[in-house]
């Protein structure tokens, strides 16, 4: 087992998820909430990283981070080095491949709010920041779990991103989805079987947390829906 | 003083309103489907498409809405208090939570007084702890009531706030509250289809049909018709 790889992966993937919830929690009150007429643009843009093959996302932001642009340029003498074949660009890339998976469950989560309980906030007096800081997140919790973990896998089983803008340079950007790749071309298929099982362990393990749905999560809501059809009955 | 002059168009209903009420307590009533809840939601600026069509509203002589000048006031700013018919409690929060969440900028000493004094107001102090999944409906409506009322507004929206109260404890806490209220100066626009509401009151009313005002004038003039029907019904002279 490439022990290095596992803890890059990891991490990779615990600090994509960490940024992803911090831009998709105000972008989802956005999409779920807004009236703005650029929501279905936000939104379609939002979802492209689904339907978008890897590789040409991939193509595309090494070609955007690399030398030959402005931008990437610019972050070259900002950070003093390219953003591409580094960790910190792996990591740029994999918010912005997971980008939907944090997103729509977020989205979900909030548009099933009772709109009448985000009235009341709003009338007494909460804007944007308070609403979703008191209301949207407490209500969303199990929505924001299901987002945090969908990420988390998604960026961990990630490939072509991870080696168009990566590459495979061992302890910065050699994930285990690439050790994987390097063992199968190798035809050393005892160490790819350990690696991918222990790939599948971890996405069998999180999806149960997510199936698990935790009672405690989003609890309230629901209990209060079902307290209005049971005030609605009696 | 609540000044309207609205026209909204939602879906194939037509909101047509025109007048200025300046009592300091007023009924809304009218027939469901007349436009009574949109006519608050316009005022409070939560109508779906939050905006009138055309028109303008103006509280206390402020303009909180006006398609002219594009002036909109957010909900928050407008320092109007709403209570509907559905409580819309925040179920992870505590009672005494719910009727503190508009105050902000005050002491968390002065908070505390407040909420005390609001639940006491609506007969309510001893659910302070309580989950609002642990309430009643009447309970429920009951500290909805008093957590619009916490921040002091100057306009306050009832829409069937105590439906589900028997009649008994409604007018006991109404006739509570309008004297809380007569006495901090809050205008008051409450909403009913039920007529024998609109004559218990001293009330100015307003009556909608349709989305127009039929009447506005004393509760006995413009109701005389409503009150009739209701003594023949009760078989009284």
């Amino acid at each position: 087992m490439d022990w290095q790889a596992l803890a890059l992966t990891l991490k990779l993937a615990a600090i994509t998820t960490a940024i992803l919830l911090c831009i998709a929690i105000p972008l989802a009150a956005w999409l779920a909430l807004g009236r703005s007429r650029w929501r279905v643009l936000a939104e379609a843009v939002t979802g492209l990283p689904l339907v978008l093959p890897p590789t040409v996302l991939g193509f595309y932001l090494l070609v955007l981070l690399g030398p030959r642009t402005g931008f990437g340029r610019t972050i070259n003498i900002l950070l003093g080095h390219p953003l591409a074949f580094s960790f910190a660009g792996l990591v740029v890339g994999s918010v912005i491949y997971s980008f939907p998976f944090a997103v729509q469950p977020i989205v979900a989560g909030f548009a099933a709010i009772d709109s009448s309980l985000i009235d009341a906030a709003r009338l007494l007096g909460a804007g944007p920041v308070r609403l979703i800081r008191t209301v949207l997140v407490p209500l969303a919790g199990r929505s924001l779990l299901t987002a945090a973990i969908l990420s988390f896998l998604h960026t961990l089983g990630e490939f072509g991103v991870v080696l168009m803008l990566g590459g495979d340079i061992p302890g910065a950007t050699r994930t285990l989805s690439i050790v994987l790749f390097n063992q199968v071309e190798g035809f050393d298929y005892t160490a790819a079987n350990r690696t991918a099982l222990t790939l599948l362990v971890f996405c069998v393990l999180a999806l149960i947390l997510v199936y698990a749905r935790p009672a405690s999560l989003n609890a309230g809501w629901s209990g209060n829906r079902q307290n209005r059809e049971d005030r609605r009955d009696g | 003083m609540v000044e309207l002059s609205l026209k909204a168009r939602r879906g194939s209903f037509h909101l047509d309103i025109e007048c200025r009420l300046a009592a300091p307590w007023t009924v809304v009533f009218g027939p469901s489907g007349a436009g009574k809840s949109t006519l608050l939601r316009l005022i409070a600026g939560l109508d779906r498409l939050a905006r009138p069509d055309s028109g303008h509203i103006a509280i206390q002589d402020q303009l909180v809405s006006d398609t002219i000048t594009g002036t909109h006031l957010r909900p928050g700013k407008r320092e109007v208090g709403l209570v509907a018919q559905q409580p819309a409690l925040f179920p992870h929060l505590s009672v005494a939570e719910n009727a503190a969440y508009g105050l902000t900028d005050i002491s968390r000493q002065a908070r505390a007084q407040r909420v005390s004094d609001m639940l006491e107001l609506v007969g309510a102090a001893s659910l302070a702890d309580r989950s609002p999944r642990a309430l009643s409906g009447g309970e429920a409506q009951r500290i909805a009531l008093a957590r619009a009322l916490a921040p002091m507004p100057r306009l306050l929206l009832l829409d069937e706030p105590l439906s589900a109260l028997d009649a008994e404890a409604r007018d006991q806490i109404l006739t509570r509250l309008q004297n809380w209220l007569s006495e901090r100066a809050i205008q008051t626009i409450l909403v009913t289809h039920d007529a024998a509401d609109a004559l218990a009151t001293q009330a100015e009313v307003v009556v909608l049909r349709e989305g127009k005002l039929a009447a506005l004038g004393p509760a006995a003039e413009v109701l005389s018709a409503e009150h009739k029907r209701l003594k023949a019904r009760l078989n009284i002279g």
